[in-house]
């Protein structure tokens, strides 16, 4: 009986022991790397939580950030993103409809507003859109108004007011929004289409007017998993942490607004 | 389907603004590159790399130190600005982008050929009389003239294929500052990848031309 007993014991004591050991080396196996495609707009917030995201479930989010067009474009040849988080609709409905999403985990998140910057030390009376056919404003930096969400946004708005027509010739167009940013602070052209996120981050530039959000374009920042991902769980996981209270007080201090 | 009125703008606004860079250069990639093949002067090796630099630093990079020089924030780009000149995105930052990318290839093609010309012929014609320039455009240039052509197709090419520097400095403006290979970039970036493959026919075929052509020169130099 005692013999019995004593083996017993050391089978048990043995299995105790190895998943003393195994478990942290099993789950840290399991701690997953997910790349997640993001609009230029979201590097601050997204890194932010990010940070927060590592703490909180051992997954590292990796971000490539740019152009959301640029980046669906990069889905559709076959880069490895797991998420795809896009400044509009446009362009996460050109992958649906190529079928590259994982069905059921569209979620619309963020909204947001357009706005005109010019550089902080400016000397020009620019006070409203029309203010941009003064002949001193000689260029205005715009995201590629064709493809990239934020141009499209702003040359239909500009449509709307009927001043695109004479606008479209100070356009240069630039990458994606930090880069027009950028063209901005650098004093290079004298005005540009940003959000207003993205004026919120610099000091070099001051906004003169702000689209009001009903005569202005609806902007939507949906985010999906992408079908070919090897992560999905943990994309998943990444989309709800991106709609728990953390993620949406991270959303809200960069000035995003939070769709219910 | 073939060759639409943008894709001829693109085209000859390239070989218009490479064609110019290519002729500003001309007169200081000589001069230089027969001071460095003649002439010996306390710190020419700076000079040397100096100029080589754009050959071998990334566009992008020489593309930033421009936009620094000549944006609007700098002493030189104010003052410019006020003169009535714009350099960033407008065609003349492409013009100075093309011309400083291509530069050290001009140099250093037009260097070999110099230093191929036998200096006896040069002092020969200076014991009969002639003034330093005389010999300059009477013996040397004759005799180095193919590869003066061929660094300059060469310094061509190069401007014609010029990115990083370009878009940096001049932007990717349709119509005012795109070149081809701004244009071949741009529409990548919009999926359209039928407009992109002529432009990239087009690209091949002035390449490879001018580079066929500056080889040949240089293969028929007679060596003195």
């Amino acid at each position: 009986m005692n013999r019995i007993w004593s083996h017993v014991l050391r089978i048990v004591t043995l299995a105790f022991i190895a998943t003393a050991v195994l478990l942290p080396v099993v789950t840290a196996a399991r701690a997953e790397e997910i790349l997640t495609s993001a609009a230029a707009s979201l590097t601050d917030a997204l890194n932010d939580i990010g940070r927060s995201y590592r703490q909180k479930s051992k997954n590292t989010v990796r971000f490539n950030f740019g152009p959301s067009s640029g980046l669906a474009r990069q889905i559709e040849e076959g880069a490895p993103a797991d998420l795809f988080f896009s400044a509009d609709l446009a362009q996460m409905d050109n992958l649906e409809k190529k079928n590259l999403l994982e069905p059921g985990t569209l979620k619309n998140l963020l909204t947001n507003q357009l706005v005109i910057i010019v550089p902080a030390d400016s000397k020009l009376s620019v006070s409203s859109p029309k203010d941009l056919l003064k002949p001193d404003v000689k260029k205005i930096a715009l995201a590629e108004p064709s493809a990239v969400p934020v141009g499209v946004y702003s040359s239909k708005y500009l449509a709307d007011e009927g001043l695109w027509e004479q606008l479209k010739n100070k356009v240069v167009p630039v990458q994606d929004v930090r880069a027009t940013l950028a063209a901005v602070e650098s004093g290079n052209v004298e005005a540009g289409f940003v959000y207003k996120t993205d004026a919120a981050v610099s000091k070099k530039v001051k906004i003169i007017y702000a689209v009001p959000i009903e005569k202005g374009p609806k902007i939507t920042y949906p985010v999906a998993v992408i079908k070919a991902s090897k992560h999905k769980f943990a994309a998943r996981d990444f989309i709800s942490y991106l709609q728990s209270a953390a993620g949406k007080d991270a959303f809200k201090r960069y000035g995003f607004v939070v769709l219910e | 389907m073939i060759f639409s009125a943008d894709t001829w703008q693109v085209t000859l606004f390239s070989i218009a603004v490479g064609l110019a860079s290519t002729l500003l250069i001309l007169p200081f990639g000589i001069t230089l590159a027969w001071l460095f093949a003649r002439k010996e002067w306390p710190l020419k090796s700076l000079f040397e790399t100096i100029v080589l630099l754009p050959l071998v630093m990334p566009p992008v990079s020489t593309g930033l130190i421009l936009l620094k020089i000549f944006g609007r924030r700098s002493p030189l780009g104010q003052w410019l600005y006020q003169m009535g000149f714009e350099i960033v995105f407008n065609w003349k930052g492409v013009l100075i982008a093309m011309a400083v990318m291509s530069f050290p290839l001009l140099v250093r093609s037009v260097r070999i050929s110099f230093a191929d010309v036998n200096p006896r012929l040069e002092q020969i014609a200076a014991t009969l009389g002639a003034s330093p320039l005389r010999i300059f455009f009477v013996i040397t240039i004759p005799l180095a003239y193919k590869g003066i052509v061929a660094g300059a197709l060469l310094a061509f090419s190069r401007a014609l294929g010029e990115f990083g520097a370009t878009i940096l400095l001049a932007g990717n403006i349709p119509g005012r500052t795109q070149t081809l290979s701004l244009a071949i970039y741009n529409f990548v970036q919009l999926g359209k990848d039928a407009d992109a493959y002529i432009l990239l026919a087009i690209t091949v075929a002035l390449a490879f031309s001018f580079v066929w052509v500056s080889e040949w020169l240089l293969r028929t130099r007679k060596k003195a």
